[in-house]
C-alpha cells in the first residue's frame, strides 16, 4: 500500500522531481565519464610511455571525486528538501488521516530508494555512452591514435558511482527522516498559508547602492587588468574580495534599481504586465541575493577554469610544436662532464655507448656556448637600478652571460628556420624569447650598452633582442644569448654544447631511437641532458591533460549545481506564486501575457548571475593570463567558444525545465 | 431601457447522468443599464455559480447569457479571456490586490493589460482614485492599507477600464461594518453617478438595502424578487429581512 503511494506521489510530482531527477543523472553521467577516464581508449593510447602521469591523474580524479561528492550531495540534500516542503500539505492529510510518522518515512524511503535506482540507472547508461564522445574529445585534444577504436565499459567507475551515490541517498534519508520528526501537524496543514507583508527596500538607497557596486567592480576591473603584473598575490586576494562585495551589493541593489529606472519610464512601466514583472523580481532577488551571488562566483570560477584549462592545453600544443623544431636536442655541460672538448665526438663517443651513429640522423648541427667574465650587470648596466627595484630577486651581480659565435647561431637558426645574423667585427646580438627577460634586454640594448669582451668594447648591431632559441624546450625559457663575431669566443671558457639533430628514417626508427635515448637517460648519465620532441609532447600533454580534465569536472558540477539551485528557487517562487497569476487571470489576463511574465521572470533570474558572471570573467581570464603566462590571446577564441556551449547546454535545459515546471505549477487549478 | 445583462432560462448540472446535480434550474432574469441589483441566497442555493456563469469563469450547461447584447455562452475561450478584461469589472470578498504591487499599480494593471496608452492611465487612475477617495493611499502596498481601503482599491481596480457590467462577489464579507457602510456608499455613488451597473451577490441583508432590486435564489431556482421603487433603504431593508425570514434557513443566521 505504501509502495503504491510512493509511486503514485511521484507520479503526480513528476514536474517537481524532474529537476531533482535531472540534477542526480546528470551528476552520476558526469561521476562516471571522469572516473572512467583511464580506462578509456584515447588515455591508453596517449599514455604508451607516461603510465605515471596517468597514475597521478586518476588519483588527482579520485581526490577531486571525494569533492564533487560532497558538493553534490549538499545540492541533493537541498533538493530533496525543497521538494519534502512542497509537500508538507500532503503529509499533513496523511498524519490527520492516522498515518504514523514512521509510515511516512517509509512512504519517502521506497520514494529516495525508487529515484536513487532510476537515476542511478540512467546516469550511468548516459555516462557510458558520454565517455565513448569524451573519448573521442580526448583523442582530438591530444592527437592520440584512435585507429583501434572500441566501445570502453569501465566497471571499477559504474561501481564507485554506484558507492557514492549510494553514500549520498542513505545521507538524503537520514535528513528526510530528521525533518519529518521534526515537523508538527499544525505546521504541515497551515504551510500553504503566507505571508501578506513583504520587505521593501528604499529605493533611493538602492540606486546609491547600486554605483557604489559598481564603482567597486570597476576600481577591482581596473586593479587586476592595469596594476596586477602576475606576482602581487596580496593584491590579487584583496580585489577578488573587493569583488565578491560589489557582486552581493550589486544583487543587492539591482533590482531596486531597474525598478526605479524602469518607473522613470512610465510609458514603459506601465505597459501589459511590465509593473508586475518588476515587483516580482524586485521581491524575489531580495530573498535570494546570498545564493544568487554565490552562483554568480561560482559561474565566474567556472568559465575561468574552463576556459584557461583548455586555453592552457592549446598554448602548450602550440609550444611545443613551435619551440621543438628538431627531433632530438642534447646539451652537456662543461660543470658536470670536465671532460669535453666542444668536438663532435664528446657527443658521438656517448651516443655510440647506445648504439647510435651519425647514419641515424638525416641532420645534425653542433654549437657551443661560452662564459667570458661578464654579467648581467654589464649587459644591463643602464637599468641596473631599475631592475632591483622591480625584481629584488635578481642576482645581477652573479648572472654570468653566455656567448656563442655568430656561424654556430646561423647553423642552428638555419635548422630551427628562426632568423639569421650577420654582424659586423666591433657589433654584439642578443637572442632572446623569454617575455620578462626580452623587456629589460630590449630597454637596455635601446640604449646602446657596450660590453667588453678581452679589453675590446662591442656595441649592439640591433635595438632589441632577435627572437630565437638554441635547443628543444617546453617553453618559451631562453634567458638570452649573446652572440658575437667568431674571433671573439676563441679565447672563452667553453660552458656547454649543444647538439641539435633529426632522426634519419622512418617511425620504426623513430620508436628505436626514443628507446634508445631513454635508455641513456635511465643509465643516469646526468652529463648529457636529452630534449626529444616526442618525450616533451607526452609529458606536456599528460600535465594539460590533467590540468584539463581536472578543470572541467569541476566546472560541469559548479555549473550543475549553479543551474540547480536556481532552477529550485524560481520552482518554490513559482509556488508562492499560484495565488498572484490567480488573481491575474480572474482580471482577465490573458494565458499568453501571463505566460510571456513568467518566461521573462525566469530568463532574468537565470540570466542576471550568468551576464555578471561573463562580465567577471572578461577581466578574471586575462588575470590567469598573467598568473599562468598564457601567451596568444587570441587563442582564448576557441576555448571560450566551448565554455560558452557547455554553459548553454547545461543552463539551457535548466531553464526550459523549469519554465515548464513553473508553467504548470502556475496553472495548477486554471479556471475553465 | 437598454438591457446590460439577459439571462435565459440558464442551467447548470454537476455530475453525470446517473447522478445528476443541478445547481441553477431555468432562471431567467435581466439588467437594465445603470440599475443596481443585489443576489442574494444562503449558501449551496447557486448564487455563486450563477455569477460564475455571468462572469465567465464557469459555463453553462444550457440556457443563453447575454452581456451587451453577445451572447457569452457561444464565444471561444480566447473571446472570454478578452471579453472579461474588457466588458466586465470585478471585485471579490478577499480583494485579490496583488501584494507586490502598490495600490496605484494594483489600479494601473487593469488598464496595461488593455494596452492602453500609459500617458492616459496615469489621468483615468487618478480620476478613479479621486472619486472613492483614495488618492492619499496610492503609493502603498496592499499590506499597509486597511480591509476598507483595499476593497476601494479593489473597485477602483474594476471600474476603472469602464466595464458594461461590474461583478462584485461578497463585497463586503471581510469588512468591519463601517468600512461595509463607505464601501457601499462608494457603490452608490458610482451607479449614480457615472451609471454604472452593479451586480452585487451578498448574503448580508444590510449590503444587499443599498441596491434597486433583489433577486432571491433558493436551490438553484429564484425565489423571490423584490424592487426597492420609492422606498427609503430603511424601509427596503425591512423588507429584505421579511423575505429572508421567509427563505429560512442560513441567512438567518447572519442578519
Amino acid at each position: 500500500m505504501l509502495f503504491k503511494l510512493s509511486i503514485r506521489n511521484m507520479r503526480k510530482s513528476i514536474k517537481d522531481y524532474m529537476i531533482y531527477f535531472m540534477t542526480l543523472v546528470l551528476g552520476v553521467a558526469v561521476f562516471y565519464v571522469f572516473n572512467s577516464l583511464e580506462s578509456q581508449q584515447a588515455m591508453l593510447s596517449i599514455s604508451n610511455d607516461t603510465r605515471e602521469i596517468v597514475a597521478l591523474i586518476t588519483e588527482m580524479i579520485n581526490y577531486v571525486s571525494v569533492f564533487v561528492s560532497i558538493i553534490l550531495g549538499f545540492l541533493i540534500v537541498y533538493a530533496n528538501n525543497f521538494l519534502i516542503k512542497r509537500r508538507k500539505k500532503e503529509f499533513g492529510v496523511y498524519m490527520t488521516l492516522g498515518m504514523g510518522k514512521k509510515n511516512i518515512s517509509v512512504i519517502l524511503l521506497v520514494e529516495t530508494i525508487l529515484i536513487g535506482l532510476l537515476s542511478l540507472v540512467i546516469g550511468l547508461i548516459i555516462g557510458i555512452f558520454a565517455s565513448q564522445l569524451t573519448s573521442i574529445i580526448v583523442a582530438k585534444m591530444f592527437s592520440a591514435d584512435m585507429s583501434h577504436y572500441q566501445f570502453v565499459y569501465s566497471s571499477a567507475a559504474t561501481f564507485k558511482s554506484i558507492l557514492y551515490f549510494g553514500i549520498i541517498y542513505l545521507i538524503v534519508m537520514v535528513f528526510n527522516m530528521i525533518s519529518i520528526g521534526r515537523y508538527q501537524l499544525i505546521d504541515l496543514l497551515q504551510a500553504h498559508r503566507k505571508n501578506e507583508s513583504i520587505k521593501t527596500k528604499n529605493l533611493g538607497i538602492c540606486v546609491l547602492l547600486f554605483l557604489v557596486s559598481v564603482g567597486m567592480l570597476a576600481f577591482a576591473y581596473y586593479q587586476v587588468t592595469q596594476v596586477f603584473n602576475g606576482s602581487q598575490i596580496e593584491l590579487l586576494g584583496q580585489m577578488i574580495l573587493v569583488g565578491c562585495v560589489g557582486t552581493f551589493l550589486l544583487f543587492y541593489s539591482l533590482s531596486g534599481f531597474i525598478l526605479r529606472v524602469v518607473q522613470m519610464n512610465k510609458g514603459h512601466y506601465l505597459k501589459g504586465l511590465n509593473c508586475f514583472v518588476l515587483r516580482q523580481m524586485n521581491a524575489t532577488i531580495n530573498t535570494t541575493v546570498v545564493s544568487i551571488s554565490i552562483i554568480c562566483l561560482l559561474q565566474f570560477f567556472t568559465i575561468c577554469i574552463l576556459s584557461t584549462a583548455f586555453a592552457i592545453n592549446e598554448t602548450i600544443k602550440k609550444d611545443l610544436r613551435d619551440l621543438n623544431p628538431v627531433d632530438v636536442s642534447i646539451t652537456s655541460y662543461v660543470s658536470m662532464n670536465e671532460g669535453i672538448q666542444g668536438n663532435e665526438s664528446d657527443v658521438f663517443d656517448v651516443l655510440n655507448k647506445v648504439d647510435i651513429t651519425s647514419a641515424d640522423f638525416s641532420e645534425y648541427t653542433f654549437a657551443n656556448v661560452y662564459n667570458a667574465n661578464v654579467y648581467m650587470k654589464d649587459s644591463l648596466a643602464p637599468i641596473v637600478d631599475e631592475i632591483h627595484d622591480s625584481f629584488p630577486y635578481l642576482q645581477l651581480d652573479d648572472a654570468e652571460e653566455t656567448f656563442m659565435s655568430v656561424s654556430d647561431y646561423n647553423k642552428i637558426a638555419k635548422q630551427f628556420g628562426n632568423e639569421q645574423i650577420e654582424l659586423a667585427n666591433n657589433q654584439y646580438a642578443a637572442i632572446c624569447d623569454y617575455d620578462n627577460m626580452k623587456n629589460l634586454r630590449d630597454k637596455s640594448l635601446s640604449k646602446g650598452t657596450p660590453i667588453t669582451i678581452n679589453g675590446q668594447s662591442l656595441v649592439p648591431k640591433y635595438d632589441h633582442c632577435i627572437y630565437g632559441f638554441v635547443v628543444n624546450s617546453a617553453s618559451h625559457m631562453n634567458m638570452g644569448i649573446i652572440v658575437v663575431p667568431d674571433q671573439f669566443v676563441m679565447n672563452m671558457e667553453l660552458r656547454a654544447m649543444h647538439f641539435n639533430a633529426d632522426y634519419a628514417g622512418d617511425q620504426e626508427h623513430t620508436k628505436l631511437m626514443e628507446e634508445r635515448f631513454r635508455t641513456l637517460e635511465e643509465n643516469g648519465d646526468l652529463a648529457y641532458t636529452v630534449y626529444s620532441r616526442i618525450a616533451m609532447a607526452e609529458n606536456a600533454t599528460g600535465l594539460t591533460a590533467l590540468f584539463v580534465f581536472i578543470g572541467l569536472y569541476l566546472g560541469i558540477i559548479f555549473l550543475i549545481s549553479g543551474a540547480a539551485i536556481l532552477a529550485l528557487k524560481q520552482l518554490s517562487e513559482s509556488s508562492d506564486n499560484v495565488e498572484r497569476y490567480k488573481i491575474l487571470r480572474k482580471i482577465g489576463t490573458s494565458e499568453r501575457m501571463i505566460n510571456h511574465s513568467l518566461f521573462v521572470q525566469i530568463g532574468i533570474f537565470f540570466a542576471m548571475p550568468l551576464s555578471l558572471a561573463c562580465i567577471h570573467s572578461i577581466f578574471g581570464i586575462q588575470v590567469a593570463n598573467k598568473l599562468l603566462a598564457l601567451f596568444n590571446q587570441n587563442d582564448m577564441l576557441a576555448p571560450i567558444a566551448i565554455t560558452a556551449i557547455f554553459i548553454i547546454m547545461i543552463y539551457g535545459s535548466y531553464f526550459v525545465i523549469t519554465y515548464l515546471g513553473s508553467r504548470s505549477i502556475i496553472k495548477e487549478d486554471s479556471m475553465v | 431601457m437598454e438591457q446590460v445583462l439577459q439571462v435565459n432560462k440558464i442551467e447548470k448540472y454537476y455530475g453525470n447522468k446517473g447522478n445528476l446535480t443541478k445547481a441553477i434550474n431555468q432562471i431567467s432574469f435581466s439588467i437594465s443599464k445603470g440599475e443596481f441589483v443585489g443576489i442574494m441566497g444562503a449558501s449551496g442555493s447557486g448564487k455563486t455559480t450563477l455569477l460564475n456563469c455571468i462572469s465567465t469563469i464557469d459555463r453553462v450547461s444550457a440556457g443563453s447569457i447575454m452581456i451587451n447584447g453577445k451572447d457569452i455562452t457561444k464565444m471561444k475561450k480566447s473571446q472570454l479571456i478578452k471579453f472579461r478584461r474588457e466588458e466586465l469589472g470585478f471585485i471579490f470578498q478577499d480583494f485579490n490586490l496583488l501584494d507586490t504591487l502598490t495600490a496605484y499599480e494594483n489600479i494601473a494593471l487593469a488598464l496595461t493589460i488593455q494596452k492602453v496608452n500609459a500617458s492616459l492611465i496615469q489621468n483615468r487612475v487618478k480620476e478613479v482614485a479621486q472619486r472613492l477617495g483614495i488618492e492619499e493611499i496610492l503609493n502603498k502596498y496592499p499590506y499597509q492599507l486597511s480591509g476598507g481601503q483595499k476593497q476601494r482599491v479593489a473597485s477602483a481596480r474594476a471600474i476603472i477600464s469602464n466595464p458594461k457590467l461590474i461583478l462584485a462577489d461578497e463585497p463586503t464579507g471581510a469588512l468591519d461594518s463601517k468600512s461595509a457602510r463607505m464601501l457601499l456608499e462608494s457603490f452608490e455613488d458610482l451607479n449614480r453617478s457615472l451609471d454604472a451597473t452593479i451586480l452585487m451577490v451578498t448574503h448580508d441583508a444590510f449590503s444587499a438595502s443599498y441596491a434597486h432590486r433583489i433577486i432571491f435564489i433558493k436551490d438553484g431556482e429564484i425565489f423571490n424578487e423584490l424592487v426597492r421603487g420609492n422606498d427609503s433603504r430603511k424601509e427596503f431593508f425591512d423588507k429584505i429581512i421579511e423575505v429572508v425570514t421567509l427563505l429560512g434557513g442560513e441567512l438567518n443566521d447572519v442578519i
